[in-house]
């Protein structure tokens, strides 16, 4: 069945018809050609996938395009300023090392900063906490923290 | 996944009329079970009745009796919730030990109770708090919802619209996660009502049960003591790659200990 489904991503409105069981990571990836956000396990275990949608972290493999029809959904893309300034949380990501082979590092990220937003001023305890729901197979998971607890200082200090 | 007819009613006449129309629609909540279940042909429903947009079905609101919470209230609300936080802490808690924050903030109160999956958290708190389900059919103690494994009393079509959580004197749950899953290798909710003690336990069995034996031990005495030496029987517990069914009985003692200690801090 082929439905009509609208959204804004990246602050600009897109519409398209699609069938009905386009998953959400399918419509971004392959309708509208942004393949920053990944599917690593597509069982919605890894992460890779995470974008937000209205400002919440959410897994963009596990659900239908249709559930975000009308909703603002940013993907790893609309997040650097328009002139290539890299998000605090990009910034951070790079400066401590939080990636190497950078798979998982947009699902890392988007989760990041929406989890930053949330609690500004977090322990290392709980972003590791927050993590619950991303892997990595490369970095052992250190760096990426030490990357989270000082991309929400700066992401704090940038308000 | 196989292809389906997509519908979006916007009120619950119309989702429960679109719902009761084919044997093999499915409502969709959160998609986090649901979704998952179609991509991997598990299931295959003809129709999809998407409940997102349906009005009225998401809030949550407390009357100082009971707290109150629509089918379709996110995970992350319940557990962010500074009324549920109030009255009654452990529902929140537990909210907040569901899955990841990305599960949490699409999952919906309703869809795990429908789901009713041997080791899902809400059935805990709906067990262990005597909570009220109410549908568009009516309305369902917690103590006659959960049939067995992934049943539920509800009736094709029957759409779960609230739940009514009495507010206990005090209350507290701990869960052993899947490290892996992060669902409840064995989870237990101890609730003190005022009038009497309810034990509910999940993970250990095909759905949530209760355990008659350590809510007398703690109704006499509401401490951990009263349960620390009660040696619950392994028959009929589940048995799989995570946990044997004597591992699990032996948890449902530590963990029950440990949600006393939890409700009386
Ligand atoms: C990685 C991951 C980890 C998870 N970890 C946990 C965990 O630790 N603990 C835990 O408890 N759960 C866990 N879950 C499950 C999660 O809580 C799901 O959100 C929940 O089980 C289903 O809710 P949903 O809103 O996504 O429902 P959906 O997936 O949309 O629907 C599930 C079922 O319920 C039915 N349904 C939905 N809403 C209604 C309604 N209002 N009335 C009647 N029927 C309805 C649907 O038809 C479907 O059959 C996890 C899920 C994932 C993906
Ligand atoms: S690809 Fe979505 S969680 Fe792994
Ligand atoms: S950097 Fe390779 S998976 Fe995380």
């Amino acid at each position: 069945m082929a439905v009509k489904v609208s959204m804004k991503v990246n602050g600009k409105p897109v519409s398209a018809d699609v069938e009905a069981r386009t998953l959400l990571v399918t419509f971004i990836r392959e309708h509208l050609r942004l393949t920053g956000t990944h599917v690593g396990c597509d069982t919605a275990q890894c992460g890779a996938c995470t974008v937000h949608m209205n400002g919440k972290a959410v897994k963009s493999c596990s659900m239908l395009a249709m559930q975000a029809e009308g909703a603002d959904i940013l993907t790893i893309e609309g997040l650097a300023k328009a002139d290539g300034t890299l998000h605090p949380m990009q910034a951070a990501f790079k400066e401590h090392h939080g990636l190497q082979c950078g798979f998982c590092t947009p699902g890392m990220v988007m989760n990041a900063v929406d989890f930053a937003a949330r609690h500004p001023n977090a322990s290392e305890q709980e972003v590791r906490e927050a993590l619950d729901g991303n892997l990595c197979r490369c970095t052992g998971y250190h760096n990426i923290v030490k990357s989270i607890v000082a991309g929400s200082k700066a992401m704090a200090g940038a308000k | 996944m196989h292809a389906f007819n997509y519908h979006r009613p916007s009120n619950v006449n119309d989702a429960a009329a679109l719902a009761a129309k084919s044997a093999d629609s499915k409502l969709l909540a959160g998609g986090q079970s649901l979704v998952q279940a179609m991509k991997l042909r598990l299931a295959a429903p003809t129709d999809i009745v998407d409940l997102g947009m349906v009005k009225d079905l998401a809030g949550i609101k407390s009357d100082g009796k009971t707290v109150t919470i629509g089918a379709m209230t996110r995970h992350a609300e319940v557990t962010g919730s500074a009324e549920v936080k109030k009255a009654i802490p452990a529902l929140a808690v537990l909210a907040g030990m569901i899955g990841d924050r990305q599960v949490r903030n699409m999952g919906t109160l309703g869809g795990s109770l429908a789901n009713s999956d041997p080791a899902a958290d809400y059935p805990a708190a709906v067990l262990g708090l005597g909570a009220t389900i109410t549908t568009t059919k009516g309305t369902h103690a917690a103590d006659k919802f959960f049939k067995g494994l992934y049943e539920t009393a509800l009736r094709p079509g029957e759409i779960i619209t609230s739940v009514s959580f009495p507010i206990p004197k005090r209350a507290g749950y701990m869960k052993f996660k899947n490290q892996a899953s992060r669902f409840a290798i064995v989870g237990v909710f101890v609730a003190d009502m005022g009038n009497g003690v309810r034990v509910a336990v999940t993970g250990a069995g095909p759905c949530v049960l209760r355990l008659a034996e350590m809510e007398k031990a703690l109704g006499a005495k509401f401490a951990p003591e009263s349960v620390a030496g009660l040696k619950v029987k392994s028959d009929g517990l589940n048995s799989d790659l995570h946990a044997s069914a004597e591992y699990r009985a032996h948890l449902i003692t530590v963990m029950a200990k440990r949600a006393v200690e939890a409700a009386m801090k």
